[in-house]
């Protein structure tokens, strides 16, 4: 005969069974803990991974060969580690490439005429995206729509297809000098082509949208009542430009700034194919040190320098930016 | 006009026919498209005045405080401030300052440069500039605040930068955008008091924009209710609370009980015959009525009285009625009371004495009672 299981035994069967249970959920629980640590790190992990890859050992690589001496040889370059005699290994850095970008002034005016023209180009894109960025935001609806559809619509054709086709637009018998002759402007065609104008045509011309947007989103953000509650305090319009619209559209300038400046300078596709062998850009110059020249060091020590140029804007753009976050 | 009468219009300019108004609106309307948000409003504001426009959302109050600070043009009529027609004058030129809603607080300038910034516009010296935002500052309390960036500031004190900010440039009129509607209850109050004693300490005339029709009440020297773009009454606080001219307002201001029925007549007073309740009720003497005129019979639930006895009283009209339900408010307690016919009151009885010796509970039958010229009668 089968006995009840009396109270206190049943008592303990469910004591046992929920400690089970805790047990159970504490493994669970143990489990998810280490996948989801896992995960967390694996997902953090991800863009280091990517940028070690694809960033740092690339960069590594060109800072090696930039500290290497030209060889005529394959690898066209002296290695930098060697094991001398005695068995030690032994690193020799070469600074002459470095030392030859200074004392060479081409490399220094270059450098010097990148910047001027990345200067100059990004001020005027900044002179022609700012009404343009304003023109959009205050547009209605679908006009604001189609009007933004018309700043990125350039970006779905090839841009070495764009420049070339400037190419066309700017010759001696391209369509800009056809069309001044035809109405009777100028009698002979004017240069155009191969010429500072054009690499700033060129470039003003592909990086006027990076300019625009970030604009264009600083000002959508911007508060009308902002102008209201100016102009209501005595401000003229324009004084409520200076005073309210533009200090407070400072972080789009900077961001369009850097994001025409920096690609800007480093452009070697606009001043190649627009201005020729006239004007002289820091991308154009290493372009030729390695394919014309086949100095590889002394490119990689272009490269290097180049990138040391850019860095100080973009942390300027980086510091910028986190400011802006934190306000 | 005799003097004496002349003085107790001091305070009151809008019962002296012969006060100049230091603001006309004459026939404004304003359409966006098909839309008319204000229609043919006409009004007449005096010198001093702390002036309310209510209406609920939509009903054409901002736009016409928007058409007085100058943003909006309006698409017929005029308006004239202190004379001057204000048509084709700029909102940077205008006399006139608004706190807006929103504050409108420049983000990237200090509290100090915030109220500076409309008496740089103007080329005050730098010395008076500095004098007159510090004096601006300190009148709102907050000087030690000056050098703190909008963001850095609670809800209430960017409230009081806006309204300093506004106040500085000393403008003959100040518009307010629903002033006091981003701050909490407690806030709010306080607030009002201060906006009050500022309206006048400085003498500067004061149109409101307010949603709130206890803030409307509080505040103001007269309001103007709108509705659907159109005024529909103007008034003294008291005069739209006691003698509302429609049902709308009635009911938008505070709360009100209704009947309807039709006019009828006994001896010398006229009376009401309500579909629903038995007995006729009397209707106040000063109305002008017609008889079988179809009419609402109104009455304010603290005009009510509620006793456990029948009165006796044959001045007052007496109804019986069952105790549906009360909520006690602390100064006050509200109690639904139906009586027949299904139609339920609200009556609000002030608490003299404690919780404890309340006498009327649910389910109470009572006797409620008012005297005639406390009710009113509206048409439609």
């Amino acid at each position: 005969m089968m006995t009840k299981p009396t109270d206190s035994a049943l008592t303990a069967s469910r004591l046992n069974e929920s400690a089970k249970m805790t047990s159970h959920r504490q493994w669970v629980h143990v489990v998810d803990n280490f996948f989801q640590s896992r995960w967390k790190g694996l997902s953090v992990a991800i863009p280091y991974v990517w940028l070690v890859i694809f960033f740092l050992v690339p960069f590594f690589i060109v800072l090696k060969i930039s500290f290497a001496e030209s060889l005529i040889a394959s690898p066209p370059f002296s290695s930098l580690f060697e094991w001398s005699e005695d068995a030690a290994l032994k690193m020799t850095l070469i600074f002459d490439n470095f030392a030859y970008l200074w004392e060479d002034d081409l490399y220094v005016k270059t450098y010097l005429n990148s910047v001027k023209i990345s200067t100059i180009s990004t001020i005027l894109c900044l002179l022609i995206g700012y009404p343009m960025a304003y023109a959009i935001v205050r547009a209605s609806g679908t006009m604001k729509y189609l009007l933004l559809l018309m700043v990125i619509l350039p970006f779905w054709t090839s841009f070495l297809l764009r420049v070339y086709a400037w190419m066309g637009i700017l010759a001696d018998q391209g369509t800009l000098n056809s069309f001044l002759i035809w109405a009777g402007i100028i009698d002979q065609p004017i240069r155009m082509m191969y010429s500072e104008f054009a690499v700033y045509i060129g470039i003003v011309y592909s990086y006027l949208p990076f300019m625009i947007l970030p604009l264009y989103a600083n000002l959508e953000k911007l508060d009308l009542t902002l102008h209201e509650a100016a102009s209501d305090l005595g401000a003229h319009p324009i004084t409520v430009f200076f005073t309210v619209t533009l200090p407070l559209t400072i972080p789009g300038i900077i961001a369009g700034g850097l994001l025409v400046f920096i690609p800007a300078t480093g452009e070697f596709v606009i001043p190649d194919l627009l201005g020729g062998g006239n004007v002289l850009m820091i991308g154009r110059v290493l372009y030729d040190e390695f394919n014309s020249n086949h100095d590889w060091p002394v490119a990689a020590a272009v490269a290097i320098a180049l990138l040391i140029l850019l860095v100080i804007p973009m942390m300027l753009y980086q510091h910028a930016q986190s400011r802006q976050i934190n306000n | 006009m005799p003097s004496q009468e002349r003085d107790a219009f001091l305070d009151r300019p809008w019962k002296d026919s012969t006060a100049e108004p230091f603001i006309r609106i004459e026939g404004v309307t304003k359409r966006f498209g098909a839309f008319t948000a204000v229609e043919a409003v006409s009004l007449d504001i005096y010198k001093g005045e702390l002036f309310s426009l209510l209406g609920g959302s939509g009903c054409g109050k901002t736009t016409l405080l928007r058409m007085l600070a100058g943003f909006e043009e309006p698409t017929a009529g005029h308006i004239y401030i202190d004379g001057v027609d204000m048509i084709d004058v700029p909102a940077y030129a205008r006399p006139v300052n608004m706190m807006f809603q929103s504050y409108a607080l420049f983000p990237h300038m200090s509290v100090e440069d915030n109220v500076a910034y409309g008496l740089k516009r103007d080329g005050v010296s730098k010395a008076e500039i500095s004098q007159r935002v510090a004096d601006m500052l300190s009148m709102v309390e907050l000087l030690e605040l000056q050098k703190r960036k909008p963001h850095q500031l609670s809800g209430g004190q960017r409230q009081r930068v806006a309204l300093a900010r506004a106040l500085v440039k000393r403008p003959k009129l100040l518009l307010l955008d629903e002033p006091l509607a981003a701050l909490d209850k407690r806030l709010r109050e306080q607030t009002q008091f201060e906006l009050m004693n500022i309206q006048d300490q400085l003498g500067v005339t004061f149109i409101v924009v307010t949603h709130d029709q206890e803030e409307a009440m509080t505040l103001s020297t007269r309001i103007a209710v709108m509705d659907h773009g159109q005024i529909i009454q103007v008034g003294e606080p008291s005069e739209v609370y006691e003698r509302p001219q429609t049902k709308d307002i009635a009911n938008f201001i505070g709360t009100i009980n209704m009947f309807d029925g039709e006019v009828m007549s006994s001896n010398d007073s006229f009376l009401l015959r309500c579909p629903k309740i038995s007995k006729p009720l009397k209707l106040p003497s000063q109305a002008e009525l017609n008889i079988g005129q179809q009419v609402t019979l109104a009455i304010r639930p603290e005009k009510i009285k509620m006793t456990l006895e029948d009165p006796h009283d044959s001045s007052q009209i007496t109804l019986r009625g069952e105790v549906l339900e009360f909520a006690y408010m602390g100064n006050i307690s509200i109690y639904r009371v139906k009586i027949e016919g299904e139609v339920v009151l609200q009556i609000t009885i002030p608490n003299l004495d404690r919780m404890a010796e309340r006498k009327i509970e649910w389910d109470d039958q009572v006797f409620i009672s008012w005297h005639p010229e406390n009710s009113l009668v509206l048409r439609d």
